[in-house]
Order: C-alpha cells, then sequence, then structure tokens
C-alpha cells in the first residue's frame, strides 16, 4: 500500500514538474483583498522573467499565516500583521524568522441606507463606537446629527450590518475601533472576527452591501476598492486631526505617509487613526510574509527580485486596479531591509 | 462453498489458484469481494471521518468540556467559545422548514401519484427533479433578492399584526432571520419529499386500493386510509432525508439567516447555524483554539444528525409494527 502511494506520489510529482518545464515555481497564499494586484504582478513578473513561475492562493489572512507557518507555502499574505504568539510559533518550527513587507494600502468606508437621506454623511470616531456597540440606537441621536447640520435625521433605528466571515477588512475596522474607543477595546477588541455586540452579518463584502441595501435605515462598513468600483456612495470619518476626510487613494496614502515617520524596522504597523491633516483614519497595509531562510538559494534570489519590481516598477499597477500606493518613504525602507532575506 | 473452501486451506498452491479461478468464473465470489469492498468503504470513510473531527478538536474539548454545549458565547477574541445559539439555530431553522414543507410535500406527492393524470404526473416529476437539482446558492440568491424583502415588507408586518401577542412573532421585522431561512430551507427540501414520497406512493400494490374501492370506499378514503398508511415508512423515510439537508445545509442559510448568534423566542430574529459558522469563519479562524472550536462544531453537527437519524429509525420501527397491526383490521 505504502510502495503504491509512494508510486502514485512520485507519478505525480513528475507529472507537475514535467509540466513546469524547468520553470522555477514559488507558491503563496492568503489575504483576498489583495489578490487583484497580487495576480496583475505576478503575471506581469512572469512575463519579464519566464523562469520565474509565482502562483497565489486567495485563501484568507488567517489561512495564509498557517500555510506559511506549517511550511506548505513558501511565502504568506495578510491583511493584519501577524501577532507575537504567532511569530513566535514560527521560530519554533523553522529555526527562523518570519519578515513582514507591506505592499499595497486598502481602507475601509462606511456604507448606509437611510430613506430620504442622499447627502453624504459625517461620521465622528464617538458615534461610529456608539453605533457598533449599540449604544447609539436612532439616526438622529445628538452623536450622529452634531457633525451633519442641514441634514435631516429620522429617528429611526438603526440597523448595524457587519461582515459575518473571517476578514482583513473586520481586522482593520475592529483595530481603529480599539484605537478610539476605550470601551470596544476592552469589551470588543480586535480582530478578523470578533464577538459583536449588535448587527446582522452579511458574508462577504457583497453580503454586507446586499445588506445594507435591502435593509432600511442600515449601515455596514466594506473595502474602500469594493465601493468604488461598485459605485457605494460612503460617508466622511473625522480623523486625529479633527478634519473629516472622504477616503480616496490620495487619503489612505497620506494614512500611510503619517505611519511612516515611526515605522518600526519589522514593519508591523498599525496605521488606522494615523496623525496627518489628509490622512484617512481607517487605512491599512497589506502585508506580504516573507521567510528569512530560504532553503532554495534560487527561490530566494527569485523572491528578493520579485519584491525589488514590486516596491518600485509593480507599484505603478496599483492605481489602476484602485489601490493606494506606498509613500516613497516607506517603499526606501523595505529596499533596504530586503537584504534581511538569506 | 464450504468445500471449496476447505481446498484452499488445505492444499498448495497450485489447487489454491485453480479452486480460485474457477471461482473467478463463476464470478459469484470476486463481486461479493468487491461490494463488500465498496459498502465497507463507506463505514470506513465515516469512521475517519469522527475520528479526524475528534482527534482535532482534543484542544477545545479540553478545554470547554460540556460546557461547550450551554455557553451562549462566541468570541475569537477573548477565547470564550460555546456552541448553544448554532445548535440552537440549526435545530430552530430546520424544524421550521419541515413545518412547512412536510404538508406541502406529502400532499403534493399524493395528487402527483394518486389523483394525477399519469401524464401530467411524469411532467411534474421532471420539474422537480430539476428543482432538487438546482445548486443552493441560487436559492441564496432567490432568497436575498426576493424572499426578504417580501419578508421584511409583507409577511413580517401582517404576522405581527394578527399573531403579534406570540413570542414567536415579535421585535424587529429585520427581513432576514430564522423564519427567512427556515422558508428557504423549505423551498429546498421540497422537491426530495415530493419525489421519494410520490415513488413510494406508487410502488403500494393495486390490489390494496382495488380492494379498498371493492369495499365501497371512496378513491379519497382509498388514498387516505389504505395507500398512505400503507407506504408510511417510505414517507417518513423521505422527511428524514428532508430533515439532513435541512440541517447541513450552508450557502442559502448563510445568505438569509442574518449571522448573529443569538438566542431568542423570535422567529424574526437574526441567528447562525453550525455549517453556516463554520463556512464563514474557517478560513480565516487564526489560533489553535479557534480553530479547534470550529472544528467541535463540527463534530457537534455530526452528533446532531446522528441522535435525529436514530430517532427516525426508531419513529420507523415503531410506525411500522403499529402499521402491521392496524393493516389486518
Amino acid at each position: 500500500m505504502k510502495r503504491f502511494a509512494a508510486i502514485l506520489l512520485g507519478g505525480f510529482t513528475l507529472a507537475v514538474v514535467l509540466w513546469a518545464q524547468g520553470a522555477l515555481l514559488i507558491t503563496g497564499a492568503g489575504a483576498t483583498f489583495p489578490y487583484p494586484i497580487y495576480s496583475k504582478w505576478f503575471d506581469e513578473y512572469h512575463k519579464l522573467h519566464s523562469n520565474i513561475e509565482i502562483n497565489y492562493a486567495s485563501v484568507g489572512s488567517g489561512a495564509g499565516i498557517k500555510q506559511v507557518t506549517d511550511g506548505t507555502v513558501d511565502f504568506g499574505a495578510s491583511d493584519g500583521p501577524m501577532n507575537d504568539d504567532q511569530l513566535k510559533a514560527y521560530q519554533e518550527k523553522h529555526g527562523s524568522g518570519i519578515l513582514h513587507y507591506p505592499t499595497v494600502l486598502g481602507g475601509v468606508v462606511l456604507t448606509y441606507n437611510i430613506p430620504d437621506v442622499s447627502a453624504a454623511l459625517n461620521f465622528t470616531p464617538e458615534a461610529l463606537a456608539g453605533i457598533f456597540l449599540g449604544k447609539i440606537t436612532k439616526w438622529n441621536d445628538p452623536a450622529i446629527a452634531g457633525p451633519n447640520k442641514g441634514v435631516s435625521l429620522p429617528s429611526t433605528d438603526i440597523v448595524v450590518v457587519h461582515r459575518a466571515d473571517g476578514s482583513g477588512t473586520t481586522y482593520c475596522f475592529t483595530d481603529y475601533l480599539s484605537k478610539v474607543s476605550e470601551e470596544w477595546k476592552t469589551k470588543v477588541g480586535k480582530g478578523t472576527a470578533v464577538n459583536w455586540p449588535v448587527g446582522l452579518g452579511g458574508k462577504g463584502s457583497e453580503g454586507v452591501t446586499g445588506q445594507v441595501k435591502n435593509a432600511p435605515n442600515s449601515i455596514g462598513y466594506v473595502e474602500l476598492i469594493y465601493a468604488v468600483s461598485n459605485n457605494i456612495a460612503y460617508g466622511s470619518v473625522r480623523n486625529a486631526a479633527g478634519a473629516f476626510i472622504k477616503a480616496d487613494l490620495a487619503s489612505v496614502s497620506a494614512a500611510a505617509a503619517g505611519a511612516a515617520k515611526n515605522m518600526p524596522d519589522d514593519f508591523r504597523v498599525s496605521i488606522t487613526d494615523a496623525p496627518g491633516k489628509n490622512a484617512y483614519p481607517i487605512s491599512t497595509f497589506t502585508w506580504l510574509l516573507i521567510p528569512e531562510k530560504f532553503s532554495d538559494a534560487a527561490k530566494r534570489d527569485a523572491m528578493k527580485g520579485f519584491l525589488k519590481w514590486a516596491l518600485s516598477d509593480g507599484q505603478k499597477y496599483a492605481k489602476d486596479l484602485s489601490y493606494a500606493e506606498l509613500p516613497k518613504e516607506v517603499i526606501a525602507k523595505e529596499t533596504k531591509a530586503l537584504n534581511k532575506i538569506q | 462453498m464450504a468445500t471449496s473452501t476447505t481446498t484452499v486451506h488445505g492444499a498448495g498452491p497450485l489447487v489454491g489458484s485453480r479452486s480460485f479461478l474457477s471461482k473467478l468464473r463463476e464470478g459469484d465470489e470476486i463481486a461479493r469481494m468487491i461490494t463488500f469492498l465498496f459498502a465497507a468503504s463507506v463505514v470506513l470513510v465515516t469512521l475517519l471521518l469522527i475520528f479526524e473531527l475528534w482527534q482535532d478538536s482534543a484542544l477545545a474539548r479540553h478545554k470547554f468540556g460540556l460546557h461547550f454545549f450551554v455557553t451562549r458565547v462566541w468570541d475569537p477574541i477573548f477565547d470564550q467559545f460555546g456552541a448553544l445559539p448554532f445548535i440552537y439555530g440549526t435545530l430552530v431553522t430546520a424544524s421550521t422548514a419541515l413545518f412547512i414543507a412536510v404538508p406541502l410535500g406529502i400532499g403534493a406527492a399524493i395528487f402527483l401519484a394518486e389523483l394525477a393524470p399519469a401524464r401530467l404526473s411524469d411532467a411534474l416529476e421532471f420539474f422537480i427533479d430539476l428543482l432538487a437539482a438546482v445548486p443552493s446558492v441560487i436559492y441564496g440568491l432567490l432568497g436575498i433578492f426576493i424572499i426578504v424583502p417580501v419578508m421584511r415588507d409583507y409577511v413580517q408586518p401582517a404576522l405581527k399584526q394578527s399573531l403579534g401577542f406570540l413570542p414567536l412573532f415579535s421585535g424587529p421585522a429585520y427581513g432576514v432571520g430564522f423564519l427567512t431561512a427556515g422558508i428557504v430551507l423549505a423551498i429546498m427540501v421540497i422537491p426530495y419529499i415530493i419525489s421519494v414520497s410520490r415513488e413510494i406512493l406508487l410502488s403500494v400494490p393495486r390490489d390494496q386500493r382495488e380492494a379498498a374501492l371493492g369495499l365501497g370506499s371512496t378513491r379519497w378514503e382509498s388514498t387516505w386510509k389504505v395507500v398512505v398508511p400503507f407506504a408510511r415508512s417510505g414517507i417518513l423515510g423521505s422527511v428524514f432525508l428532508a430533515l439532513a439537508r435541512a440541517l447541513g445545509e450552508t450557502m442559502a442559510v448563510t445568505m438569509v439567516i442574518g449571522n448573529s448568534p443569538t438566542i431568542s423566542a423570535s422567529l424574526f430574529s437574526p441567528g447562525d447555524t453550525i455549517a453556516s459558522v463554520i463556512a464563514n469563519q474557517f478560513t480565516e479562524a487564526t489560533g489553535d483554539l479557534y480553530l479547534q472550536s470550529l472544528i467541535e462544531l463540527g463534530l457537534v453537527l455530526f452528533l446532531l444528525t446522528f441522535i435525529l437519524n436514530g430517532l427516525a429509525r426508531l419513529l420507523i420501527v415503531l410506525t411500522s409494527q403499529r402499521g402491521s397491526k392496524v393493516s389486518p383490521a
């Protein structure tokens, strides 16, 4: 039985090798949010270097971290940085560390559906925390109505909609709420899935959007890219500098620039509630997770080459796909850090 | 048979292979072996499944013990996991679905098998089989775009006005929730009930009907008092097939249930089921305890299906005994 399995496995491997025709195959898995730009990058890079082929499975950030830790893929990708426990687990298993490299930026926006209200609303951090904690239950609550003078808000109950599936979008949004609200931080916390105090769950961005469109007086959160590509209206949020900012590529990049000054060496940094007059407060990096040590020197060089390209020429593809580009300071620091890969 | 076996054991390899060849020519033994392997593989897969679920949920089982079944909190951040809201949601949606689907499905099956002209019955059967083959995500979309708005704007307000004094029909009407999930599930399982029940009813021997009619009963009396009781255990079987489908359905339920782990007496309230929470959270489950709790939920669903199937078997045995006692009378 064992021999049979071995023969089968051998044949399969042979077939794969023959099929790949000597090309260097690198595999990765992780976040779904950056999948469109990653697949574009891998495609373009393959055109430039026909001997290098990078396969990416968009299985979700959590699964990406798990697979790279298990060693079943060459690199991972995540919308939230790995926490200390996860880093420790990786270190214990492989005897060397794993590195974070930010690739592009994303933002999370608030979409709502209030009958007879078409104006773009302004949200304060307090109002958002109150709504998602279930403490603010009416649309005409002073916390919401205050910064929206001139808009007549109804006295109807707010229907809260959140993601039901685990998601980097939820991570970014709850990370933001944890920073602006002490109560959120102690009661709910941040993560790809949390114990929501109130609301309905929708599966995926399309599920949340569908629920919000369907249910009058509802509010939900989705990725900026999803909102832009589907023409969904969304509100502005007050940032740390006190200005109401509407999310777009420039204001998301501004959030990263604001954080760049205090960028730690391992790039594990949250840029929610970032300083800076034009910074959109619910923004995030998305990271590639690259092992510090590759056993295969060819793979290591290919990976380094790809990263170098993604951080320079690759950035120009971001805009067309509605991702915000990395600020120059971050790129410079990352390029320098590439030699940590051994 | 017995002698040939002794020959194999007693004699050398040559005789053994000759007798094996003669068996091969007959084909009986080899067919028996192959089919046995097939049957055994079903058992093997089931056992492996249980083993894997049991193995991979060790951490969660040790940490929570039996509390897992009664805890109402599901909090991945503070590592508190309990299955109660999901068990509740699974049972409520499945029973709501059966409550709607069983009378409709069996009624339709009786019409198709007993009362409708054969040509009409066959034509309708074609459509029913077609319905049974529709992927569940299509039913989910149907739920989101048609049933949810209708529920929110018409059905739930109407129910609230007429039966609002019952806790079952109270609370805000979101459109999504237990009731909507139950209705979508009912639509999904009705074809199973109709299709299987119709076949069972058609297989009831002709002389049963003729005898009843000959004794002076009307068409309906012969159907309701003779044919249906005769087919009772088969019809129950179709209902439990439907129940199994309702318990495990994932996609369509996720799309219309509201995905909020709440326990509420109101059918209007959003809820969550075991299958849907696993599908939603599995890919992004970071942390061992979180992942293992989801796997334990899978084990719970397995257990739930196992218990309900056992009860179904018991019910069939009990009713068929009673049926055989009644039928001579």
